[in-house]
């Protein structure tokens, strides 16, 4: 190995390693306010993708159907919980909202998915179409659960997981695509070849992780989420609404999600059931941060990453197994230095 | 009505549905599909199904039913379903699996039930002679020896003489090492560099260093589908200059669609249906293959063709020649009609289908030869059949 060897793989590293930062920052961040282990993470990113290869084609993406789906379902759910309280007064403004906001999305995505939309267009039409589906599926699948334990929680996402890949299988078809670069060439460092690409990357990456950290720590309404995942009949009394809260979050992580995938697409091609693997090393990375720590999380991700880059140089067939072995010194290394506080059940 | 009136009418009615079932049952011949429309093999799974609807429901006179079931590419799954097909639907004939390790998975169980399976899977192990279960198996996509000797052979005519390997980290990825290791020894080429990779891979840039840096003549990449196209691009992004060859599994419009430009000058043995219309008119492939292509690509859309397909298809037309032979001798739902189905599927000879023509014997049960390959490479976006 030279030093121009070593230079391109961490190079590759860290741009990977930026991608799944963003995924571990969706992690925690669902997990500190709702307590969802959010296994369909990866099926989001592989969502933004596709949707953003099917607009490439000038086509409407499979993700209009999913989002007026999910959006029919979710206000149906919406009604059904208005007359049950006997809010019958609610249900316009209810159905306005579940239904309106995204169909209007979904539609303005048809209408606009012609071949002449600029490629900036695409993918805000992307984000916009993927990121409508967060708050619909916490409104499906989790709000209800709100109260149930981690372990119900999870267990919800397993089944969410499952579903969303045989959905994905169903309106994106089993080919993978790719998405061009979003700007081509390179520069020479100091005798190292760096491309713009990769510097994008690892640019908005950071961006959003330094957004992420200064909204939880230093604003009112971060502070507020934050209390939501403590504590949420706390949070209500003092004037927090959980759901909302959860619907923010989801709709603030999917965002992040259809981004990775958006910027994870010009280096390989992603598939319907692509985004699992994805997330399961945002996954690692976020368990070294424990879950809660954003800028632990970033690192825990960054080092996968790099881990992934040197193990497929030298030993390509062990390239997992090294990954994700990776977790069982970080697990014990967490278990032997943190104390436990019991969650209350 | 009271009671006592109704439950003879019921008993009649029911009697009359039973001897219904059962005349239908014993005129018509039931095939069991099961293949993966669903999980990492959707990709070779769908045009199969899609081939299986395309099909007539009548051979030789008798009405056949298609059964087909999804196994999701996964192995015990095809097991299930391979036992549900024989023992509730009692199908005559097993057509199935897509994918090697469900094949191979299922041939236990129509070895024990006696009931000829016809596998769309590409492994030679399948269809080994040397096992005696397997007397009940045959398949029709090409063995991966007979691709990889014609790689080796074209290698060896462009003056290749060191060669690199990346291919998936699973059985098609090892099954394509394991032959062009014995291929390449043959033809004098000597392999530097060998990785792994999987389809879901963020990033190939490691194992492509790797391969560039022991700088081989050419580098076949060992992938079916799509996920062909990752170290394809990570190549030509590393300025490597050499030769690209790709599998037979690459084998549809959505690599070519993926892969872009960069695949350019690639090059790969198939089966010589897909570029049909290039074949020269002597070629009795251009007929049959022209036939199932044009069924295909009227209702599915033009350029929808892909060589998976192809296997759906010539396991009908091997039950197309076969199923009127054994009618001669018993009755479907039979024993002795699937003993005398595995007889004539045996016998069949000179059969020209769409990948390739076959001749079957006690120790041949694939049947393919020379006439099923060929070479073509990719120029612009388009297959082009390679001199």
């Amino acid at each position: 190995m030279d030093l121009q060897i070593f230079a391109l793989l961490t190079q590759d590293g860290i741009t990977n390693g930026a991608v799944y930062a963003l995924l571990a920052l969706a992690l925690v961040l669902v997990f500190t306010v709702t307590r969802v282990i959010w296994i369909p993470s990866g099926e989001f990113v592989a969502y933004g993708t596709l949707t953003l290869a099917g607009l490439q084609l000038g086509k409407p993406p499979g993700t209009v159907g999913l989002l007026v789906g999910m959006a029919v379902v979710a206000s149906a759910m919406e009604v059904v919980a208005c007359a049950r309280r006997g809010e019958p007064e609610r249900i316009p403004r209810q159905i306005a909202l579940w239904a309106g906001i995204p169909i209007a999305t979904a539609g303005l995505a048809w209408w606009l998915a012609t071949p002449s939309l600029p490629f900036w267009a695409q993918i805000l039409v992307t984000l916009a179409l993927v990121t409508a589906m967060g708050p619909l599926l916490y409104r499906i699948a989790y709000q209800p659960l709100a109260e149930a334990s981690v372990l119900v929680l999870l267990i919800v996402s397993v089944a969410v997981h499952l579903t969303l890949t045989g959905l994905g299988l169903w309106f994106f078809g089993a080919e993978g695509s790719r998405t061009p670069a979003f700007a081509s060439g390179s520069f020479d460092l100091g005798g190292v070849n760096i491309s713009i690409q990769s510097l994008l990357v690892v640019g908005t990456s950071v961006a959003m992780i330094a957004a992420l950290y200064f909204f939880f720590g230093r604003t009112l309404y971060g502070k507020a989420l934050r209390a939501t995942a403590l504590n949420r009949v706390g949070a209500r009394l003092v004037g927090i609404a959980p759901n909302l809260a959860g619907s923010l979050t989801f709709a603030l992580a999917t965002l992040l999600c259809a981004f990775s995938g958006v910027l994870i697409g010009p280096f390989t091609t992603i598939y319907y059931d692509s985004g699992f693997l994805v997330s399961l090393k945002g996954f690692v990375g976020a368990i070294i941060g424990g879950l809660v720590s954003y800028p632990l999380a970033a690192a825990g991700a960054l080092l996968v990453g790099l881990i992934e880059a040197f193990a497929s140089y030298w030993a390509s067939g062990f390239k997992e197994v090294i990954v994700f072995t990776l977790i069982i010194p970080v697990l014990l290394w967490r278990s032997l230095t943190t104390h436990q506080h019991e969650e209350e059940e | 009505m009271n009671d006592r009136k109704l439950l003879p009418k019921l008993v009649g009615a029911l009697a009359v549905a039973a001897a219904g079932f059962a005349l239908s049952a014993q005129a018509d011949i039931n095939v069991g599909v099961t293949l993966s429309a669903t999980g990492p093999a959707a990709s070779l799974g769908i045009p199969e199904k899609n081939t299986i609807e395309l099909l007539p429901t009548t051979i030789g006179g008798q009405k056949i039913n298609w059964i087909v079931l999804d196994d999701g590419s996964d192995t015990t799954k095809a097991v299930t379903n391979t036992k549900k097909l024989i023992s509730e639907d009692k199908v005559d004939v097993i057509v199935g699996s897509t994918i090697t390790p469900n094949s191979l998975a299922m041939i236990d169980v129509v070895a024990e039930a006696e009931t000829p399976m016809i596998s769309m899977a590409a492994s030679a192990r399948i269809v080994d002679p040397a096992n005696p279960k397997t007397k009940w198996v045959f398949k029709t996509p090409q063995n991966d020896a007979l691709m990889a000797d014609a790689i080796a052979v074209h290698m060896k005519a462009t003056g290749v003489k060191t060669m690199g390997y990346i291919g998936f980290n699973d059985a098609y990825g090892e099954g394509w090492l394991g032959e062009m290791k014995r291929s390449a020894q043959t033809a004098g080429i000597k392999i530097v560099a060998e990785e792994k990779y999987n389809r879901n891979d963020a990033s190939v840039t490691g194992q492509v260093l790797k391969i560039v840096a022991a700088n081989p003549d050419a580098v076949l990449i060992g992938a079916a589908g799509t996920p062909g196209a990752t170290p394809q691009k990570e190549l030509v992004a590393r300025n490597y200059k050499g030769k690209i060859y790709q599998t037979h599994g690459v084998g549809n419009n959505d690599f070519l669609r993926v892969v872009g430009k960069d695949g350019n000058g690639t090059i790969l043995p198939i089966g010589p249906m897909l570029v049909y219309e290039q074949l020269p008119d002597s070629n009795p492939l251009k007929k049959s293959a022209a036939e199932y292509i044009g069924k295909y690509e009227a209702k599915y859309g033009k350029g929808s063709r892909s060589t998976f397909g192809g296997h759906a298809w010539d396991s009908y037309m091997l039950l197309s020649v076969a199923i009127p032979e054994a009618l001669k001798k018993a009755n479907p739902g039979t024993k002795e009609f699937r003993a005398a189905l595995r007889d004539a599927l045996e016998n069949v000879k000179e059969l020209v289908a769409s990948h390739g023509v076959y001749t079957m014997s006690p120790t041949e049960h694939n049947g393919l030869d020379n006439r099923a390959r060929t070479m073509v490479k990719i120029d612009n976006g388009k297959w082009v059949l390679a001199k």
